[in-house]
């Protein structure tokens, strides 16, 4: 029990790992919290975009008439597809909170369908990404969400707790 | 959606109605598991729900106060994160700027324990239309 290894959360290891894989991320770090409870999984990724996804569920939903889906899910969706994509086009793991994250909701989800999120990240300068994303029920080019916002990349001691 | 319930997600989320101030819902939510982003801290996400929640509710109860029955669909929300949001409950409440007859806009902001140390504020801007028959 007092070898260092004992210690060290998946966190940890992402943390030290020399580049970022995007899977494993999600395996280990949105099966539980938050991103668990919205059931959060790997899509697909590339040099600098990531896709995250989750599955339609009755506990999920916003409008209990029509079926669809609250809007709360799509942003936390977008909030850590876009995160992940700093990480992607950095080719490692940073510390880094969202500044502020704007969503156009450009028509109401499909119920029942799984949403897909792309994101991209387009530019890092040394304190900040920028991001930008979209949300869909299955055709990007008929988007349920748009997403734009920034990331403050943060001192790793303030990070978690 | 009455002004008086709320829908699943908010539920499952651990989200309530905790009163009103001047003429808007208070909407709480506890803290859980459910809400944790990086460790010891609260999903950006989560904010954004009990952001939207608030938002919401608000814009129902000011309709509901000039008589108004209508649609409302979210168009927007912009948010600004403001602190890291703690393992505590979290608040939040919308004021309605405007409601007009085809848009509405609401700002909105979350605190927890301190009031006037805001966690997160944003911007919502909302489309009325007529309830379907």
């Amino acid at each position: 029990m007092d070898s260092p290894e004992d210690t060290s959360t998946p966190l940890d290891r992402f943390v030290q790992a020399a580049g970022f894989n995007p899977r494993d991320w999600t395996a280990h770090l949105n099966a539980h919290g938050h991103s668990g409870f919205i059931g959060m999984r790997y899509h697909g990724h590339g040099t600098d975009w990531i896709e995250l996804a989750f599955d339609w569920r009755e506990e999920l939903v916003g409008d209990p008439e029509t079926g669809v889906l609250a809007s709360g899910p799509i942003i936390s969706l977008l909030d850590n597809a876009t995160s992940m994509s700093v990480w992607t086009r950095m080719g490692r793991f940073c510390p880094q909170v969202t500044l502020d994250l704007r969503i156009d909701y450009t028509r109401a989800a499909a119920p029942r369908k799984p949403i897909i999120a792309r994101a991209e990240c387009y530019q890092v300068r040394r304190s900040m990404a920028f991001v930008r994303g979209i949300a869909h029920d299955g055709d990007i080019t008929d988007p349920v969400a748009h997403a734009a916002g920034i990331f403050m990349l943060v001192d790793g001691q303030e990070w978690v707790k | 959606m009455k002004s008086t319930e709320l829908p699943p997600y908010a539920r499952a989320m651990g989200m309530e109605f905790a009163g009103h101030d001047n003429g808007s819902p208070v909407i709480a939510m506890v803290w859980s598991a459910r809400a944790m982003g990086r460790p010891g801290f609260m999903h950006g996400g989560a904010i954004g729900g009990v952001l939207e929640m608030a938002g919401f509710t608000a814009l129902e109860a000011e309709l509901e106060r000039q008589g108004i029955d209508m649609r409302i669909k979210p168009i927007n929300i912009s948010t600004e994160y403001l602190r890291g949001g703690l393992p505590e409950t979290i608040y939040a409440r919308g004021e309605v700027v405007r409601a007009g007859r085809r848009v509405a806009n609401v700002r909105i902001e979350a605190w927890q324990s301190d009031r006037s140390r805001p966690v997160a504020s944003c911007w919502m801007n909302f489309q009325l239309s007529p309830k379907k028959a």
